[in-house]
């Protein structure tokens, strides 16, 4: 069993109007050093071991879990599983 | 002329889309479950507006995985006109039947209102009942309706005519003020504003009934010629 855990980001030069959001919600709260925020997202996939493992996550990226019009993603991959 | 109006887990403007072709334009509308749809005896198809599984991962990219997006792709293929409304629009994007993405509003509001927009190309066979650069009054209901493509895309879009919806006035942020968009056959459309909520006086504006009055004159037109 290998754990995956994926990254899901916006490109850089795709505007975030969230990520603005939170820096300028953290420059309210007196936090003036922060000059930039994006948000993305994270996800903990289980899956089964896999000769090509890499291959199958860049597929499901590829197909579902990223969209690569607007969207970058990274990941990591550990042995067993999450609890 | 018989429209598919796909109904997903999640869909609330089927109903309005039925409305509008069955009692507003006087044609024949069926609601279709997306698990049973068999497409073979329908002219159009609607995907029509809301929150398809709940607006999981990102609007529009479940449903777009689901089995009768292949059938969608095949009939948009042979050249069946398709129409996708707000999430209808985004489920097109991310099916790849149009190139971009949405993005959540530049404001980070859910915006519902009347909108004006300008006809942009009005020779499609969605738009051939309007005036080239028509203004009309539709409504939006959106969080997700920042249309996003890079510079490439967008001059592809510009140069082909595939422009056919601006909003006169920016709502959301939208890349080259991007309400509409078809593919390059001409037979595929995603808009976000809502023509089937405008197609009686009554409702605020009727600006909406004559796109559904241009797919049926170009079906008319192209299939019963001499009827």
């Amino acid at each position: 069993m290998k754990t995956v855990k994926i990254f899901i980001t916006l490109k850089h030069g795709v505007l975030d109007p969230q990520g603005k959001a939170v820096q300028e919600s953290l420059n309210k709260l007196g936090f003036p050093e922060v000059k930039g925020a994006r948000v993305g997202k994270y996800m903990e996939l289980q899956l089964d071991d896999h000769a090509d493992i890499d291959q199958q996550i860049k597929e499901m990226c590829a197909k579902l879990l990223a969209n690569p019009v607007i969207e970058d993603y990274q990941y990591t991959i550990e042995e067993g599983a999450v609890q | 002329m018989k429209f598919a109006v796909i109904v997903f887990p999640g869909s609330n403007c089927d109903r309005d889309m039925y409305h509008a072709v069955q009692d507003s334009l006087g044609e024949e509308a069926k609601l279709v479950w997306y698990e049973d749809a068999d497409l073979v005896e329908f002219d159009a198809i609607l995907l029509p507006g809301g929150f398809s599984y709940g607006d999981y991962l990102r609007s529009g990219a479940i449903a777009a995985t689901s089995n009768i997006v292949n059938q969608i792709k095949q009939k948009a293929s042979e050249g069946m006109p398709i129409l996708g409304v707000c999430n209808g629009f985004q489920v097109l994007l991310e099916s790849g039947l149009l190139p971009g993405a949405m993005l959540r509003n530049k404001k980070l509001k859910f915006m519902c209102h009347q909108e004006e927009l300008v006809v942009e190309n009005n020779q499609t066979q969605f738009t051939s009942s309007y005036e080239e650069k028509e203004t009309i009054s539709l409504p939006i209901a959106h969080g997700e309706g920042n249309y996003y493509c890079d510079e490439k895309v967008l001059a592809e879009l510009e140069a082909n005519g595939q422009i056919v919806f601006r909003y006169a006035d920016n709502p959301n942020g939208s890349v080259g003020d991007i309400a509409g968009i078809i593919n390059e056959q001409g037979n595929v459309l995603g808009m976000m504003p809502h023509p089937e909520r405008a197609t009686e006086a009554v409702l605020g504006s009727d600006d909406g009934l004559k796109l559904f009055k241009s797919v049926v004159n170009h079906w008319r037109e192209a299939y019963v010629a001499g009827v």
